[in-house]
Order: structure tokens, then sequence, then C-alpha cells
């Protein structure tokens, strides 16, 4: 059974079929979530107008679609990078998320600096929209730290492990906003399997009680590790947010234009104190749900065929191909530049800062702190004792 | 100097913390209109409008989780938990987001939460209204417990809390709320330290360790032994994550006697902790090993058993006599310095 029947027909995009949905925002808590999904190129890479989202994204010309398409290389191209690091032996762990370039970075890239994101774990081609510095990517995952970066820095948390808290978290974050008077949006990323946690319902929950400038962009990549959605959702996901008072939209998360146009709507509605908005974007994990995955184990190869058909790459590709947007020059200098943001990444975790041994101590506390300092004072003598003995060494 | 009852105490801090930094939000259930259940919040709504009081949706993952993005964005939650047994479902955000952002960011994220939660028994409550759930804050790394014993220390040390870049759980004894002190609401919050523990009565014959809704049995129980011929110092802890140890040991030197009591069970709580630091600290100058009187291992039970469950004075005194090598409640009244 492919995962579509998973999904007890509620109609998955099934390529070019699902280019013909009418792909209607739902504009308010008053119209329940239907399952028709936003799409405005197709998966062979056809550009279908659209009667509401055209205007919102009505400034991307073909340049912008070169630079979207761009990102996307480079965020693959990361990707695979970071995958053969671990392969190497240079990172203990890596969740790839090959397949779920469009998503992010049509949402990423509707972003504006002030606004803050709080996402998971694989949302690496969000963070490289942020500016991230791209070794800071990888600390975590080396082992060198537990998180890669100073969240202010770029105002995006660093990614979250628990599944689901950051909604909170971004929800709080949009609260705060109101109480500043800001303009600003707090914006989530999770996965389909994060919506079966009572943290993500009690955000929507919040975000409605007080309409707080937040979006909930949640990736149905179809998997939660080995889980299918089917197991998660009786119904597309997108349904469940009227019911708390918040519109949704469900958008082919494998189209880059379709996300960042419902994400720039999400916003704008976020901004002008219209509240939240809930986005599911419908893509795919075409790879593992981490490197010490194997998810031949639990799914079906021709599930990943019939979705590498749909890859957001290809068929952008396709779409400036076919504008004359892809000759030598510019292929030649986004390969280019995707060599050198992989090289710039290699080299930044070969190179990589070693923690020392006293580190472990730091940060627990901002103020200091009698017992930990003690703790500490001992550990530290104690490693000191070996350089008095060179030939033995801890056990 | 003013006379207060405790909750009024706690109160008068958080509107003197409200007053002084804009960026103070309550969050809890109940607080707004009605000012909480036990009214501790009473007014502050009223006086600080409803995007600094504010009354949540009854969820308490979601208060706590929304108080870290507050936090994220630079403000000073300060959550009340209505009961001590309705924590748990916020657990997950203070285990794994409250307590360790600031070392996951290593520094760069600061969590200025105060999570205010009434606790402990004796108020003839159903279940979940009377735990005292302490020991699974204190074995938690990043965060801060205090508990507050009389309306002085509630009036400085909500203050302390709420200005601590570090979170604060604060054990609020409910069946002390209407107690009354002198409250000098004048004092800096800033000139003491919130981690010291406090020398409620000097003696040296035995030292005997509390915090929270015991501190004033405690002292009703050196009185008693008074009485009896024995001097008994009281140390109430006030901070229970980090233990102020040093007091505790400069007493222990002294006495050479170590109880412990807590309305929390016994096994894994604060009296394990305190006893068997303080018998690596000074061993040799025990006399004694020390002694827990404490809840039993048991869940909390109906009210009309709770006071078989919770420790009180004559508890307190039995295991001051075990301590002592003297007759008592395990060593059989004609069994003069029993083992125990």
């Amino acid at each position: 059974m492919t995962q579509d029947g998973d999904q007890r027909g509620q109609g998955i995009p099934g390529g070019d079929d699902a280019g013909s949905a009418s792909g209607t925002v739902f504009p308010g808590p008053a119209r329940a979530g239907g399952d028709d999904l936003v799409q405005l190129i197709d998966a062979s890479g056809v550009r279908h107008p659209h009667g509401h989202y055209d205007d919102l994204v009505a400034d991307v010309d073909g340049a912008a679609l070169q630079k979207l398409y761009e990102d996307m290389v480079v965020v693959r191209r990361i990707d695979a990078e970071a995958t053969a690091l671990q392969r190497q032996g240079e990172l203990a762990l890596w969740p790839p998320l090959l397949g779920q370039e469009a998503a992010q970075i049509g949402s990423g890239r509707a972003l504006r600096s002030d606004d803050f994101v709080f996402s998971s774990y694989r949302e690496n081609a969000v963070a490289y929209c942020r500016g991230v510095d791209l070794a800071d990517i990888l600390r975590v995952w080396r082992g060198n730290a537990s998180s890669g970066w100073d969240p202010y820095t770029i105002n995006m948390a660093t990614p979250q492990v628990i599944i689901g808290a950051q909604t909170l978290h971004a929800t709080g974050y949009a609260m705060g906003i109101i109480n500043d008077g800001a303009d600003a949006v707090a914006v989530t990323y999770f996965g389909d399997g994060a919506t079966s946690q009572g943290d993500v319902n009690e955000a929507m929950v919040f975000a409605a009680s007080y309409q707080a400038p937040v979006v909930f962009f949640c990736q149905n990549n179809h998997w939660a590790i080995s889980e299918p959605v089917g197991l998660q959702a009786h119904v597309p996901i997108a349904r469940r947010a009227p019911g708390f008072g918040i519109p949704s939209v469900r958008v082919d998360g494998n189209d880059v234009l379709a996300c960042l146009a419902v994400t720039r709507e999400a916003l704008a509605r976020a901004r002008s104190g219209g509240g939240p908005t809930f986005i599911e974007a419908v893509t795919y994990r075409m790879g593992p749900h981490t490197t010490a995955d194997d998810p031949t184990r639990y799914r079906d190869a021709n599930e990943l065929e019939d979705w590498a058909a749909r890859d957001p790459l290809a068929r952008l590709a396709t779409l400036l191909d076919s504008l004359g947007l892809l000759e030598a020059d510019y292929s030649d200098s986004v390969k280019a530049k995707a060599d050198a943001v992989a090289a710039e990444l290699r080299e930044g975790c070969l190179s990589m800062a070693e923690p020392v041994p006293s580190d472990v101590f730091r940060h627990v506390y901002s103020a200091p702190n009698a017992e930990l300092d003690r703790q500490q004072d001992h550990y530290e003598r104690y490693l000191a004792s070996f350089a008095q003995a060179p030939q033995e060494g801890p056990r | 100097m003013s006379t207060m009852t405790f909750g009024r105490a706690i109160n008068a801090g958080l509107r003197r913390a409200m007053d002084e930094d804009p960026k103070v939000v309550l969050i809890g259930e109940d607080i707004g209109k009605l000012g909480g259940v036990f009214r501790i919040t009473d007014g502050l709504q009223k006086d600080f409008g409803p995007h600094r009081v504010l009354d949540s949706p009854l969820a308490e993952a979601g208060i706590m989780g929304t108080a870290v993005g507050m936090a994220y964005r630079g403000y000073r939650p300060v959550v009340e938990i209505q009961f001590d047994g309705f924590i748990y479902p916020a657990f997950d955000q203070i285990v794994c987001q409250v307590a360790k952002l600031h070392y996951r960011t290593q520094g760069a994220v600061r969590m200025p939460i105060t999570i205010r939660v009434p606790f402990g028994g004796g108020i003839g409550s159903p279940e979940h209204h009377s735990e005292s759930p302490e020991a699974y804050f204190t074995h938690t790394s990043g965060l801060r417990v205090v508990s507050v014993s009389n309306p002085q220390d509630a009036y400085t040390m909500i203050q302390q809390a709420i200005a601590s870049d570090d979170p604060v759980l604060y054990f609020e004894p409910k069946r002390r709320y209407h107690v009354k002190g002198e409250v000098d609401e004048g004092i800096d919050p800033t000139v003491s330290d919130m981690g010291a523990a406090r020398v409620v009565t000097e003696g040296t014959d035995v030292t005997l360790v509390t915090y929270g809704p015991l501190v004033p049995t405690a002292r009703d129980a050196a009185i008693a032994a008074a009485d009896d011929g024995l001097s008994l110092e009281v140390i109430d802890l006030r901070s229970l994550a980090p233990i102020d140890f040093a007091t505790v040991e400069s007493s222990v030197r002294k006495t050479g006697r170590l109880v412990v009591t807590h309305e929390a069970a016994r096994s894994g709580g604060l009296g394990a902790e305190i006893a068997a630091s303080i018998t690596e600290r000074c061993f040799d100058y025990l006399e004694h090993a020390p002694v827990r009187v404490t809840g039993f291992d048991i869940p909390y039970p109906y009210s009309k058993l709770e006071f078989h469950h919770l420790p009180d004075l004559d508890r307190i005194l039995d295991g001051v006599d075990r301590v002592m090598r003297r007759p008592n409640s395990l060593s059989g009244l004609d069994v003069e310095g029993a083992a125990q």
C-alpha cells in the first residue's frame, strides 16, 4: 500500500492532478479547512495562474526565480556534504532535508529579519535563509556544543529536539510582540508527527486566545521516523486548525513559489493584527529520518519513486528552462556557488575548535553556583592528577 | 514595617517587582479578576492591565511553554501553577526547556522565569492539592529552587526570584498563607542573598534542618526541646537548589547531630541529599547518623489521614530523641540508648 492509501483518500498531491486543485486559502475560522492544495508550479514545471496567490508573488521575476533555484541547489548540496561528513566520521549524526527544500526556502525567503523562527532540527535550509554561519549548522551534530549559534544574531532559535515544544515558544514570543507593540512575527516549523503532541495543540489554543502573531508552518513530510502520517492523522492536518479558530491553508510543499506565497499571506495577516495562521506544506522526506535511520525497513521503494517525480528542484529547473533562464552561464554559477558553500562547510567542520573538559560546567547558571564550582574544582584536580603520572590515563 | 499575611506579602512583592520592571508579566489560571484561587495576585490585573496579568487557558504545558517564548523576547514571566499537583503537565517544558536553554545556548538565551507553586499539605484538600514535588526540580540542573517560610522572606524572595536571570521554582507553603508577620517593605531585595540559609534559632545539641511549611513546626520543636534540656539549632534552608551547605556544615560541626524534616516523601528527597552531603563533609564530627523525619513513601493520602503523613512536632521530637540516642519510638521505652 502506498502512503496515499494510508491517507484514506485524503488527496495527497498526485503530481499533475494536484495542479487542478483550486487551492483556496481558508479565510477565517468560520470556514472549515479544505483539502485542496495551493500550487503555482506543478510537478512537470508548468506555471499555473492562480486567482488569489499570483498577486502575492507578482514581484517574483525571472531573476528572483533563479535565486530561489540557487538557494535550493545550495541547501541540497549542504545536505549532501553533511551526509558525507557523517559517513566519513566527522559528524555523529545528520538529519537530511532532502525533498523539503521548496517548503523551507519558499517560507524562509518570505521572512523579515526581525521575524523570529522557532524550528525543529531539520530546518537547515531555513537557517541558511536566516544567514547562519555554515559551520554553526554542524556544531551540534559534530558533538561540539548543544546548539550552533546565538539565536539573537539571526533571530532563529537553535534546533528543538523535543517534538513540538518550539510551537509554544513561538506563541509566547508572539505574545511578547503584542506587548511590545511591534509588527514582527514568530514562525514555528514542525512536522506531521509533532501535530500529535499536546504542546502543538496547546500552542494553537494560546495563539488563538491571544490572537498572537505566529505562523504555524507544518511540513507534512509523510513520515515521523517509521510512522506514516496516516497513523497520526485521519484527515488532512490543515483541517484541524479552524477548530482552534485559526485559518489554515494546504500548500504543495514541493512548489517553492506557492510556499513563498502562502507564507507571505500568513505573515501579512499576523503583522496587521489578524492573528495566527496554520500552513500545512505537503512534501516528502526523501531521505532517512537521520543518518542512523534505514527507511528501507518501513517504506515502499515505489513511494520514493513517485515523490522523486515531484522533486522540488527538478520542477523549477524545468520552468526556468522553459523561460530561457537556465543557460549554461547561470547553471555554472549555481554549481560554483554550491561547490564553494560545500567547501566552506567542510572546512568549517574540520577546523571547528574542540571543547575543553571544563566547558561541561559552563553556562548551567548565569550566576556562580557554589555546589557546581565545588564539583568542577574536584574534577579539574582529578584531571590534573594524571599530568603528574603521565603513564596513567582515565580508563 | 507593617503586619501582613504571608499571602499578602507575596502580593506586595509581586506588585513592587511589576512597578519596577515593565518586563515582568504574570501568567496563570484564574489570576486575573479572581486574583488566583488563593488571591495571591489580587488586584494586580486591575492595576497593571490584562497584558501584564494574563488569565491563561487551562493548560500548564502551554503556560510554561509560552513563558519560555516570552523570556526569549526579553520578558520576565512569573507563572502561577494553581496547585503543586498540577505542575506535571508543565514538567517537560520546565526540565527540557526552562532549565536547559541557558546551557544549550551557551549563555545566549536567559530564562528569567519565576514559577510560583503553592505546595504542601494540611488544608484538607482532595488528591493533587497537597503535594511536595520539590525534589523533582532540585534534581534538575539549571533550576534554582526556593521555599519561603515567613511573610518577610516571602516578600523579599519573590522579588529576588523575579530579578534572578536563572529560572526559579518558588514554593509557597499554602497552609501558612494566612499566617501574619512583620514585613519591612522598604527592604532592598538586592542586599541579601536568596541562596543563603537562615539560622532560625541557635542551639548546641542538634541541628534541625527544614524549609517552607515545617519551619514554624521546627521552631516549636526547639521550644519544646528546651523544656527538656535540649538545645536545637533550627535552620531554614530557604534555597533548596543550590543548598547552602556551608551554613548547615558549620552548625553540624558544632552540634555533631543532624535531623532533617520535610513533608515530601523520604526516598530520594532533600533529606537524603542533605544527610549524604553532610556525612561526606563532616563525618568525623558526627555523634550519630543523620536522622530524617519525613512524609512516607506513599501517594499523598486522603485528608482525614493527612496528619499521619505530615511530620508534626512530636514526630520531629521523636527524631531528635533518636539522634540523641534517647528512648524513642524505635528503641522501645524500656531500652535506654538502644540502636534505632
